[in-house]
């Protein structure tokens, strides 16, 4: 159930986005999604991409900081109470939610969610518990990242 | 506010910047002698170096032979951390001071009763060189505490007779306010805490030549004669520069007198040398070169051949205020990797162990030194490792926070620290650019 993201330190200036994107781009990797969490000084580039191991030696080989952590893709209905019901679930188990950020498309009609959770293991068990649609490996793979 | 006046007639704590020369070197031999064989009797690393050389205190037949004894070096005093230089018991130490060491362990010194007499007596001098007299109102704004800055003048001015304000450092506002209602006629301080005191008074619609401000004794860093016409151009005052160092006593080992032409050691109580730095030999009067300092008095912790690392030469020329003792030529640099900031020493090994201890490993790391409104301030910047690199914001900002106050728990100066991504800090032929000063002296 849990996905590999990569994380990449980046300064905050001109220029610094550009180019780990472009290294991407290079080796012939898609970003899927991705989010930017920012400072004042700097800056942390989140990525979902398809193969996670290539873009991590990639960018390391360019001399880039990069961390994996495990996120979890949820589906969660598109209307109104959707994400406050995932969320309800999430806060029941007594589970923190360090970030999440959003797929771009849809899947299946519905909103597609990356979140990293405090404890990734108690989420997934919570998640199932509670009827959440958290995307395997092998759905991303097949429907989302087609 | 006419700040004209008549030459003050000479404080008698004065005579001995006086004394005939001959006199003078007899003086310097006598207490010379009599501090060797304390220092032979009482500090085993001192005696087992004199052993190394074959030496014995009955070697000195002159003053010249000082030249025979062994230096003593910072590293000395880390490696005996903290009392194995002293050469009193401690139920004889009436105080510690402390200054940093080259890393995680500050240098401490010791003072006997009569060593912070002796101390009270080079400040005296030191004011009394400049003009300062009973009268004066002085507002001491240099830090008290384990720095001797603070302490040192504050006995001194009291000792001269003048009325001490102990404000410390800091707090600028109330500096100026204090300054004005109080009618201060001397501040004591950095130079550059002092051009900021101008900048700030200026904000705050002070005209510091309005007031009774007189004189500037200024101290503890590095500064240039542009600084100096500086400040007396936008403060109206006469701006001297004392020096002095933890090591040999605290501030008080040199004062230039109203002349202002260099400070003058006061040579009978620290007897200075020029040495090549290199080479270690003794340099002749005027030369360039290291300023080593022997303590001629000292009880509680005598240093011999102490090498200060400040870069300047002797100056036996007379001086037109018919002081005998010499001057040496205001302090530019020095002869190792020491950083003054903001009047405190700082080492880039300091920072090393600071970062080390947070990190348990020690990736690169860059210390820049700039001068923003005639303020020091220092950033560090290290670069982030996989080790300690991690994925939330909250935690990356803890990490700085924690690096931040490593730093100031090992080298008492606030730095901003800024993490910047892997193999961004310059670096030359392979090897690491530590420092980056932007100061212009």
């Amino acid at each position: 159930m849990k996905l590999n993201q990569i994380s990449v330190f980046l300064e905050n200036r001109p220029g610094a986005l550009s180019a780990p994107c472009r290294i991407l781009a290079e080796a012939g990797i898609n970003i899927q999604t991705f989010a930017l969490a920012d400072t004042r000084e700097f800056g942390i580039l989140r990525l979902m991409v398809r193969d996670w191991q290539k873009a991590k030696e990639v960018l390391e080989k360019n001399g880039y900081v990069v961390k994996v952590t495990e996120v979890l893709a949820l589906a969660v209905p598109d209307r109104p109470g959707g994400l406050a019901e995932v969320l309800e679930v999430i806060e029941r188990a007594n589970v923190n939610v360090e970030y999440t950020y959003a797929f771009t498309g849809k899947h299946k009609g519905q909103g597609l969610l990356v979140f990293r959770f405090s404890d990734p293991d108690a989420a997934v068990k919570a998640l199932m518990a509670g009827k959440v649609n958290v995307l395997s490996a092998e759905e991303m793979a097949n429907e989302v990242w087609k | 506010m006419n700040k004209t006046k008549s030459p003050p007639p000479m404080h008698p704590i004065s005579a001995m910047d006086f004394l005939p020369p001959q006199r003078l070197r007899e003086v310097q031999f006598m207490r010379l002698k009599a501090m060797v064989q304390r220092a032979y009797d009482r500090v085993p690393l001192f005696r087992q170096r004199m052993d190394e050389r074959k030496l014995t205190p009955a070697d000195l037949k002159t003053l010249d032979d000082i030249v025979k004894l062994p230096f003593t070096t910072k590293t000395d005093l880390r490696d005996t951390y903290p009392f194995g230089l002293f050469a009193s018991p401690l139920s004889e130490v009436a105080r510690f001071h402390a200054s940093s060491g080259t890393t995680g362990k500050p240098i401490v010194v010791a003072y006997t009763k009569e060593d912070l007499d002796d101390w009270t007596r080079a400040m005296m001098r030191s004011f009394a060189a400049c003009g300062v007299r009973n009268g004066d109102i002085v507002q001491n704004a240099y830090g008290y505490g384990l720095f001797t800055g603070g302490l040192g003048a504050h006995y001194g001015a009291e000792g001269i007779g003048a009325s001490v304000i102990p404000i410390s450092g800091g707090n600028t506002d109330r500096q100026i306010m204090i300054m004005k209602d109080f009618g201060v006629t001397v501040i004591c301080c950095t130079p550059s805490y002092f051009l900021h005191i101008i900048d700030r008074a200026t904000e705050l619609q002070v005209d510091l030549k309005e007031l009774p401000l007189r004189i500037g004794v200024f101290g503890a860093e590095p500064w240039t004669e542009n600084m100096r016409q500086r400040i007396e151009a936008e403060s109206g005052i006469k701006a001297y520069d004392i020096y002095g160092l933890s090591e040999i006593v605290g501030p008080g080992v040199a004062m230039e007198c109203e002349h202002q032409a260099g400070p003058h050691i006061f040579e009978d109580m620290f007897y200075p040398e020029i040495i090549d730095p290199q080479t270690l030999e003794v340099l002749p009067d005027g030369a360039e070169g290291e300023l080593v300092l022997t303590t001629l008095c000292k009880r509680a912790m005598p240093m011999i051949r102490y090498r200060t690392r400040d870069i300047t030469s002797l100056d036996p020329e007379p001086c037109e205020c018919g002081r005998t003792i010499r001057r040496i030529r205001r302090i530019g640099r020095r002869s190792d990797d020491m950083l003054i900031i903001r009047g405190v020493n700082l080492y880039p090994s300091q920072i090393e162990a600071a970062i080390l201890r947070v990190e348990g490993t020690l990736p690169h790391y860059q210390i820049i030194v700039d001068r923003q409104k005639d303020l020091d301030v220092l950033e560090v910047q290290v670069e982030v490792t996989s080790e300690v690199f991690s994925d939330t914001v909250g935690a990356i900002e803890q990490l700085q926070q924690r690096l931040s106050r490593s730093i100031e728990g090992v080298t008492g100066l606030r730095a901003a620290v800024r993490l910047v991504a892997p193999k961004t800090l310059q670096r030359s032929e392979g090897k690491a650019k530590r420092v980056i000063d932007k100061r212009k002296l």
